[in-house]
């Protein structure tokens, strides 16, 4: 069953042209990562797919749901996590998942901030403000307000920008626990160890186009950087090669 | 196992309205940033208009309406910026976009948050003003024009301040779009508060305050209809 | 991208020909007025330039409208357009008034309703033009200008009102009469002829000017295209 579904997509930005014609799918319960150089358009495509941003030209439908015209019934269904937590410093952990919760209109409200203040492990610090949160705490509480909802679906755009190990390792924890209930899962990172061990599929975006897809099997253990690369120099991407080989990793 | 899709997909416009309202006074009660900086300049301002301005009674009672009114405008638009630099600066405002909610509940919800900080400043204001220039400022009416004139301000306010957040020039560039549109208001109420200063007769009165309320209402009705091109990609 | 069209030639030189028979009628052949004098050939242009800076204004209005409605980028272009023809010519009309208001009214300027309320217009869209240097995605741009014209239009006729309110000493010469007004005066024959030839040539040099800041806009956009498009 396809819950995301893109064809031809274009996305121009006043006279740029971001993507060129992108299809990309992911079927229930799917974790995929993302992958691409920098300007890829990976960004871009996130927002399209969580109805931030209008695409130009292309059928998008997220959740059964057409973009642009059914945007609210593809939010009801979306959780997004990004590298900015989305989270106001100025109240408590609590009162963040309460106002997310109303926005929602989550039923059995403290039930479920208790669930999912859980679930990050936050719930000795709910009552704290989250301006003196750390950034990986702020993260975490970015999951539970992402999840707050219970959403199907789940788009991580570069999840993992500014955390240490610690709690990078917290976060893989706890998307591994989210992506075993079921949901299905869009990440980009250039962090390659993560996204070959949370992921059940990679997709290569490049020059607005994804241009190579391989499940887990297809990649053997650690050969995602080689797979990445191959994609990426590929003749159809030449171009690219210069400035397309920005690896983190 | 998570639920399949949802099929009832809308949180309702007055809950996510109050919701926003709800969450922005909160914070605000916490930090009381916005709104010190709102009362404190508006002090100033007051203190400055009394050293640069010479009065004696007779002239003062023409132009504290006036004062009143450059006071509020100004210390406004402070309230403005910061409450929208709130959502801009760590991509709030994507949080609410991303909500399942009526985009111009959104905008109503921070309307009603500035409405409410404005107003909260008005009414610590105009008592004070009253007891630096021994003036009654506890008129009905007066006080009816103050709301009707802050509506109009907020809610153009809240618009361009969500257009100019995502500008370069930012809180600079805020005022200088928000008071050649709101000059109608503005001149309306200070007439209007005047006359009520005054005890002039209320149908020299009511034009002004009718300007007042024709504002406010097409100025809703437009942010309601543009609110969605403000901030959609 | 096209060459200019004869069209827009042909109008060009007929805007500068106009334009001398407009000065020459105005300034040379009609009669001076019984009343004011010589100072009163000012009005023939200041009405002249306050009638085209309105229609650019209007155009720039009904442009914001068609590009929120369609989202086609030819309307921001019209809509710059129409501003920047719009707040030329509304100046013109605003330092045209002043000259003429110096010896009649014995001032440069006064708080009449009209002139504030031109001002005020003139103030909204240099704010307009700075709003628009604040944004970079042009598409924003675009949709951030359309609405800031629509919005500042609004508030034009309130403005008026609520100044009106005060006793206007602004001269009404077509149409109704106010009591109040200084400086009214009756059209001579001559003088209605100077003044609709005025009017039309002005139009014509607004319609010009319009066409060849559309134009240049459309150039503007077409560079930058190529541009964008040779970096990748």
């Amino acid at each position: 069953m396809a819950v995301i579904e893109v064809q031809g997509l274009v996305k121009r930005f006043g006279l740029k042209t971001i993507l060129k014609g992108m299809d990309f799918r992911a079927d229930f319960g799917e974790f995929v990562g993302l992958l691409g150089p920098n300007g890829a358009g990976k960004t871009t495509f996130l927002r399209i797919l969580s109805s931030l941003s209008r695409p130009s030209f292309g059928q998008v439908r997220v959740a059964g749901f057409q973009l642009p015209q059914q945007a609210a019934g593809v939010r009801a269904n979306l959780g997004v996590l990004s590298h900015q937590p989305l989270l106001y410093g100025d109240l408590t952990g609590e009162e963040n998942l309460e106002f997310y919760g109303r926005m929602y209109a989550v039923e059995n409200m403290p039930e479920r901030i208790n669930e999912v203040l859980d679930l990050v492990d936050l719930t000795n610090r709910r009552r704290d403000l989250v301006r003196t949160y750390s950034r990986g705490m702020a993260q975490r509480l970015a999951i539970a307000r992402a999840v707050i909802h219970d959403p199907a679906i789940l788009l991580l755009d570069e999840p993992y920008t500014g955390l240490d190990q610690d709690a990078s390792a917290m976060l893989d924890a706890v998307l591994k626990q989210i992506a075993a209930q079921g949901r299905t899962v869009v990440m980009t990172s250039h962090d390659l160890v993560r996204t070959a061990e949370l992921c059940t599929r990679f997709d290569v975006l490049s020059r607005g186009k994804i241009i190579a897809s391989a499940s887990r099997d297809e990649v053997p253990q650690d050969g995602l950087l080689a797979f990445y690369r191959r994609a990426i120099m590929a003749p159809a991407g030449g171009k690219e090669a210069g400035n397309g080989a920005t690896l983190p990793a | 196992m998570a639920q399949p899709f949802r099929r009832k997909h809308q949180t309702s416009f007055a809950r996510a309205m109050w919701a926003v309202a709800r969450k922005d006074l909160s914070a605000e009660w916490r930090s009381r940033e916005m709104f010190s900086a709102m009362l404190i300049f508006s002090l100033l301002v007051v203190f400055i208009f009394n050293f640069s301005l010479d009065l004696n009674p007779k002239t003062q009672r023409e132009v504290t309406a006036g004062m009143l009114w450059v006071t509020f405008t100004f210390a406004g638009t402070l309230g403005l910026n910061r409450s929208m630099a709130i959502e801009k600066d760590r991509s709030c405002l994507d949080g609410l976009l991303l909500a399942p909610v009526d985009r111009s509940a959104i905008y109503f919800g921070k309307v009603i948050g500035n409405l409410i900080f404005m107003i909260t400043v008005e009414i610590i204001v105009l008592p004070l003003f009253s007891i630096f220039y021994n003036i009654n400022l506890f008129n009905p009416g007066l006080l009816a024009v103050v709301a009707l004139g802050s509506v109009g301000y907020v809610v153009v306010g809240t618009l361009l301040a969500t257009m100019t957040v995502q500008t370069r020039t930012r809180d600079v560039l805020l005022p200088i779009l928000l008071f050649p549109v709101v000059l109608p208001v503005v001149a309306s109420a200070v007439r209007a508060s005047t006359f009520f200063l005054q005890g002039q007769p209320m149908d020299l009165i009511w034009p002004n305050i009718n300007i007042i309320i024709a504002f406010d209402l097409i100025y809703i009705a437009l942010a309601y209809m543009v609110f969605d091109f403000v901030v959609e990609e | 991208m096209e060459t200019r069209p004869a069209f827009l030639n042909i109008l060009t030189w007929l805007s500068a020909a106009l334009f001398a028979v407009a000065c020459y009628l105005t300034l040379v052949w009609a009669p001076p007025e019984a009343v004011m004098g010589n100072v009163q050939r000012v009005f023939y242009f200041h009405v002249a330039t306050g009638w085209v800076g309105m229609i650019g204004f209007l155009l720039a209005v009904f442009a914001g409208i068609m590009y929120l409605v369609k989202g086609d980028m030819k309307w921001d272009i019209i809509g710059l357009a129409g501003i920047e023809v719009g707040l030329v010519f509304s100046f013109l009309n605003i330092v045209t008034g002043s000259i003429w208001a110096r010896p009649i009214w014995n001032t440069w300027w006064t708080w009449d309703p009209r002139l504030v309320t031109a001002t005020i217009m003139e103030l909204v869209y240099v704010a307009y033009l700075m709003l628009r240097q604040g944004i970079e995605d042009p598409e924003r741009r675009a949709r951030f200008g359309a609405i800031y014209a629509i919005l500042g239009f609004v508030s034009v006729p309130l403005s008026f009102l609520s100044i009106r309110i005060w006793r206007t000493i602004h001269p009404v010469v077509v149409g109704s009469e106010d009591p109040g007004a200084q400086g009214t005066f009756d059209m001579t024959g001559d003088m209605q002829v100077a003044f609709f030839f005025s009017l039309i040539a002005f139009t014509i040099i607004g319609v010009t000017l319009l066409w060849h800041r559309i134009r240049l806009g459309r150039m503007q956009a077409f560079v930058e295209e190529k541009k964008i498009g040779m970096m990748g």
